[in-house]
Formats: structure tokens, C-alpha cells, sequence
């Protein structure tokens, strides 16, 4: 009884309203924690999940052995590969296709690799301005391997412990 | 200075206008309709001009309370300015969109069902009283006018969403009509019990008959009414937490879920005047006006008797107004019958109580107020 008198006064006196504004009024003079874009980035994981590439191995020599385990992991199917036989008998992609409106960016791609061949960069700061700029092709994805393969080597150095 | 500036415009552009003009027979008559005409444009453009920049004014301080910055890229000449051009790019924005007639709405009140919500909280303006002596209507039944008034607001609402002929604008009109009706009571009792302590219907005899002190303004007596008074107007105007009628995240919109363009932005400018309405009165009926919080006060108020009456009206306006933002920031939407049972069921007894209250301590002179 004396519970519910109770109740009914505090609520007559809109006593937890007035809790609720103190806590907000609070957070008015609190700081704020916008990042400005353009100006300003977020710190990036070394696992970061970016825009795709294919590398190479020192000698020039691209990795990818077309054994075609991406393409098969690949949940979203955006992945499409054509392989051949090249003139000194190794077997190598005709084709290496990446939609990239398809893919989800999980990185399945990445981790069933066993060559570490198809990666994905921290770049995500990329757009299309036309049709079929977003499907990536072999000499694309290579070019953007040859473009940050320095900061590549690094993260998967930086990662290799916990492989 | 605002006499100065309109005398001058009276006496300098009003003045050779009419005589180089007209006959001498309407000279007289064309001067003074001139002249209210300044005085009604000296009033709706800073009122307009507020209600772009509370959109502003909002965003910042929801964001500010929710740990974000807010607007702040668009400016005035390549410099960003804390984001004050935002209003200005969004009013370029509306103005350019096209305005899309449903096939199926009705047309005619499809386009004036925008007019219709605004022109009310636009002429309630006439009556506000500024200052002693500025006030463009000074009208005995002020209190009756901006209730008439304010009341009239529901029609556009109701008519925009039937003429919208969608589900949802129709959801959104029928809830607001029966919330609307169901807080105009109390806040009508709310501004009965103001009647009864001011002993006038005129605005501006309220406020006088608050003068005095802090202690003397008519939030102390009728310290429930106006509580209730300013909840019944956040319920009134549609705000959060009686944002039902929009419900954006149930009815999409509610009423206004088919305007696009400036139509919709024309509702956007009636809800937020309102608001200002609804802020401004407050001020006046429970917070003493134009009145200066250190009258009384021995040393402060000869020290504050340079500021212009009007800035303690609009600073306790401004105040109102931030409550409004502040209690959209904090409060989670009404369930519908608690909005219902809020209105019919708890405020209506209150109110009546309370006048009552007044009533007995008017009757008995009671003293700092009604002797």
C-alpha cells in the first residue's frame, strides 16, 4: 500500500522523467567522438577486409595456381575462374573475375588460398563510374596487387603467428 | 530601436508611396494598411527565420546529447561556419523538388491541407504581445484567439491524410485527431486556470498582472497547470514523445507520408512554429513575459534595466524551445493508450483540481499573488 502511494506520487512528479533529462543533459556537455571523415580516419585492422588483389611472388611470378578453392568457398558466387595449361606446363587462370557488386567482402577467398594468392587490400575507399567498373579482371586485380604489395608482405607478415 | 527603424520606414518609403500614389481621398487608409503590413512582415520573417534555424538548432543539439557533432560542413563563402548554411541548402532542396498529386488524392485539399496547418500557427502570431506596447493586435480575447487557433491546426492534419488517400496518412490523421482533441481540454483548462489568476483574456494584461517579482509569475500558483499546459503542447504539436501522428518508425510518416517537395515542407514549417507558438506562450502566461527575472531583486534590476524588455521574452522562449529538443532527445514515443489514458484520465482531473486551487486562492486574495 505504502509502496503504491509511493509509485503514484513519483509518478505525479514525473520523477523518473526528470532522471531521464538529467542523464541526457549530461551527455550534452560530454565529449563528443564524431571522426571527420576526409580529415580525419579510423585506425585500420592489419585484417582489414578491402578491395581485392592478386599477387605476386618476388620474381615476378604470379601465385595463382587456378585450383579454383576460392571460387568454390565463394558464398556469394561472385568469383569466376578459366584455367589453362601455360607453355612450360604449370596451370594457370585465363580468367580471374571478382563482381564485386555480388561479393560481401568475407574473406573466404582469402583464408582458402594456399598460396596467399587472392588477397583483400585496405582500400575501400574506391567507386565506379560506369558500367562494369566494379567487375574486376585478372590485369586489374594483378595492378592492384603490384600497387600495395609492400603494405600486403606487412599485414601478412603481421598475421603469420596466428595462421 | 526597432521603434526608430520603423518610423523611419514609415515616414520615408511608406509615406511618399501613398502620396505620390493614390488619390487623396484613400491617402489615410492606404498608409495605415501599409503600415501593418510592415508591422505583420516585421513579425513572420524572424518567426520564419526561427523555424529554419530551429531545424538547425535541433539537429545540433540531438546530436550533441547522442555524443555527435551534428551539421557542420555546409557554409556561407567556402567557410564552413559550424554548418549554419544547412537550413538554407535544405529550403534550396524542398523548393526545387516536385510536388507529386497521388492519382486517387483529392487535389484540392491535397494543396490546401499544408495552408491549412499553417496559416494558423502563422496568425496566432498577431496577438503575441513583444513589450508593453508592441504587440501588432492588442485584442481582449487574445487567450481565446490563439486557442481558437491553435485548435484549427488538426484540420490540416486530419485533411491531409484523407486527401493523401493512403492507409498510412490516414492512420497517422486519425491518431492525431482523437490526441489532438484530447489534450486541447486540458490545455484549455490549463489556460482557464490563467484566466482566473489574470483576470483577463488579454495577453498582455497577463503578463502585467505578473509584475512583481520571480516569486509573482503564475508558475508558482499554477505550478501544475503549467506543466500540464506545456505537455498538452508538445502533445499538440505532434512532438516527441506524442509523436504518434508521425510514427516514422510504424506509419512511416503518418499524415504527411504522400507531400513531397515544399508541400512538405510547408507542414515541417507548421509543426515547428508551433512549437515557437507554443514556447512563446508559455512564457508569457506562466513565466512572466517580457517581464525581467530580476525584477525585485534591489541590486540586480537597477543593474539589467538597459536590456530591451524583449530579450527576456525571447530569451524564456528560447528556453521553451530547447525543452522541446531535449525532451525529443530523452523520451521514447508514448504507447497510444497511454497517451489516451495521459490525456482523459490524468490530466483533465488535475486540471480540474487545480482551478479549483486558484480559484479558492483568488477568492481568499492570497498574497505574494492575488492581492
Amino acid at each position: 500500500m505504502a509502496n503504491k502511494i509511493k509509485n503514484y506520487v513519483t509518478s505525479l512528479f514525473l520523477w523518473e522523467l526528470l532522471k531521464g533529462l538529467r542523464l541526457t543533459g549530461k551527455y550534452l556537455f560530454k565529449r563528443k567522438i564524431t571522426v571527420q571523415y576526409p580529415e580525419e580516419k579510423t585506425p585500420q585492422s592489419h585484417r582489414f577486409r578491402g578491395l581485392h588483389a592478386l599477387r605476386r611472388y618476388p620474381n615476378g611470378e604470379e601465385r595463382c595456381i587456378a585450383c579454383k578453392l576460392c571460387e568454390a568457398v565463394c558464398p556469394a558466387v561472385a568469383i569466376t575462374i578459366e584455367s589453362e595449361a601455360r607453355d612450360d606446363g604449370s596451370r594457370r587462370t585465363t580468367k580471374y573475375d571478382i563482381d564485386l557488386t555480388k561479393c560481401i567482402f568475407c574473406g573466404f577467398c582469402e583464408e582458402s588460398c594456399p598460396v596467399d594468392s587472392i588477397v583483400e587490400t585496405r582500400i575501400f575507399e574506391y567507386h565506379g563510374e560506369k558500367r562494369g567498373d566494379l567487375l574486376m579482371t585478372k590485369p586489374r586485380l594483378l595492378e592492384i596487387g603490384d600497387m600495395v604489395e609492400k603494405q600486403l608482405a606487412e599485414d601478412r607478415a603481421k598475421d603469420a603467428l596466428y595462421r | 530601436m526597432l521603434e526608430i527603424i520603423y518610423q523611419f520606414i514609415s515616414h520615408n518609403v511608406l509615406l511618399p508611396i501613398t502620396t505620390l500614389l493614390l488619390p487623396v481621398d484613400y491617402q489615410a487608409q492606404a498608409l495605415t494598411v501599409l503600415q501593418t503590413v510592415v508591422k505583420i512582415l516585421s513579425i513572420l520573417v524572424p518567426v520564419l527565420i526561427t523555424v529554419a534555424y530551429f531545424t538547425y538548432f535541433e539537429r545540433k543539439v540531438i546530436g550533441f546529447i547522442q555524443g555527435r557533432i551534428g551539421p557542420n560542413r555546409v557554409g556561407f563563402f567556402g567557410f564552413s561556419l559550424w554548418g549554419l548554411g544547412q537550413p538554407i541548402a535544405d529550403a534550396v532542396k524542398l523548393i526545387v523538388k516536385e510536388i507529386i498529386v497521388p492519382t486517387g488524392s483529392n487535389r484540392v485539399l491535397f494543396i490546401m491541407a499544408p495552408i491549412l496547418s499553417l496559416a494558423p500557427s502563422l496568425a496566432a502570431w498577431a496577438v503575441i504581445p513583444f513589450d508593453d506596447t508592441k504587440v501588432l493586435a492588442n485584442i481582449n480575447a487574445g487567450l481565446l484567439y490563439v486557442l481558437a487557433l491553435t485548435s484549427l491546426a488538426v484540420y490540416g492534419v486530419i485533411i491531409a491524410g484523407w486527401a493523401s488517400n493512403s492507409k498510412y496518412a490516414f492512420l497517422g490523421a486519425m491518431r492525431s485527431a482523437a490526441q489532438i482533441v484530447a489534450y486541447e481540454i486540458a490545455m484549455g483548462f490549463a489556460l482557464v486556470g490563467v484566466l482566473v489568476a489574470a483576470g483577463s483574456l488579454n495577453l498582455g494584461d497577463i503578463v502585467n498582472s505578473q509584475a512583481g517579482s520571480v516569486i509573482h509569475w503564475f508558475w508558482i500558483p499554477l505550478f501544475p497547470l503549467f506543466v500540464i499546459y506545456f505537455i498538452s503542447g508538445l502533445a499538440e504539436t505532434n512532438r516527441a514523445p506524442f509523436d504518434v501522428a508521425e510514427g516514422e518508425s510504424e506509419i512511416v510518416a503518418g499524415f504527411h507520408v504522400e507531400y513531397g517537395g515544399m508541400a512538405f515542407s510547408v507542414f515541417f514549417m507548421a509543426e515547428y512554429a508551433n512549437m515557437i507558438l507554443i514556447a512563446v506562450l508559455s512564457a508569457i502566461m506562466f513565466c512572466g513575459g517580457w517581464l525581467s527575472p530580476f525584477q525585485g531583486i534591489p541590486g540586480l534590476e537597477d543593474l539589467f534595466t538597459w536590456v530591451p524588455p524583449m530579450f527576456w521574452l525571447l530569451a524564456k522562449t528560447s528556453f521553451f524551445m530547447f525543452l522541446f529538443l531535449w525532451f525529443r532527445a530523452t523520451f521514447p514515443r508514448y504507447r497510444y493508450d497511454q497517451i489516451m489514458r495521459l490525456g482523459w484520465k490524468v490530466f483533465i482531473p488535475i486540471t480540474i483540481v487545480w482551478l479549483v486551487v486558484v480559484s479558492a486562492l483568488v477568492v481568499t486574495n492570497t498574497p505574494p499573488w492575488f492581492n
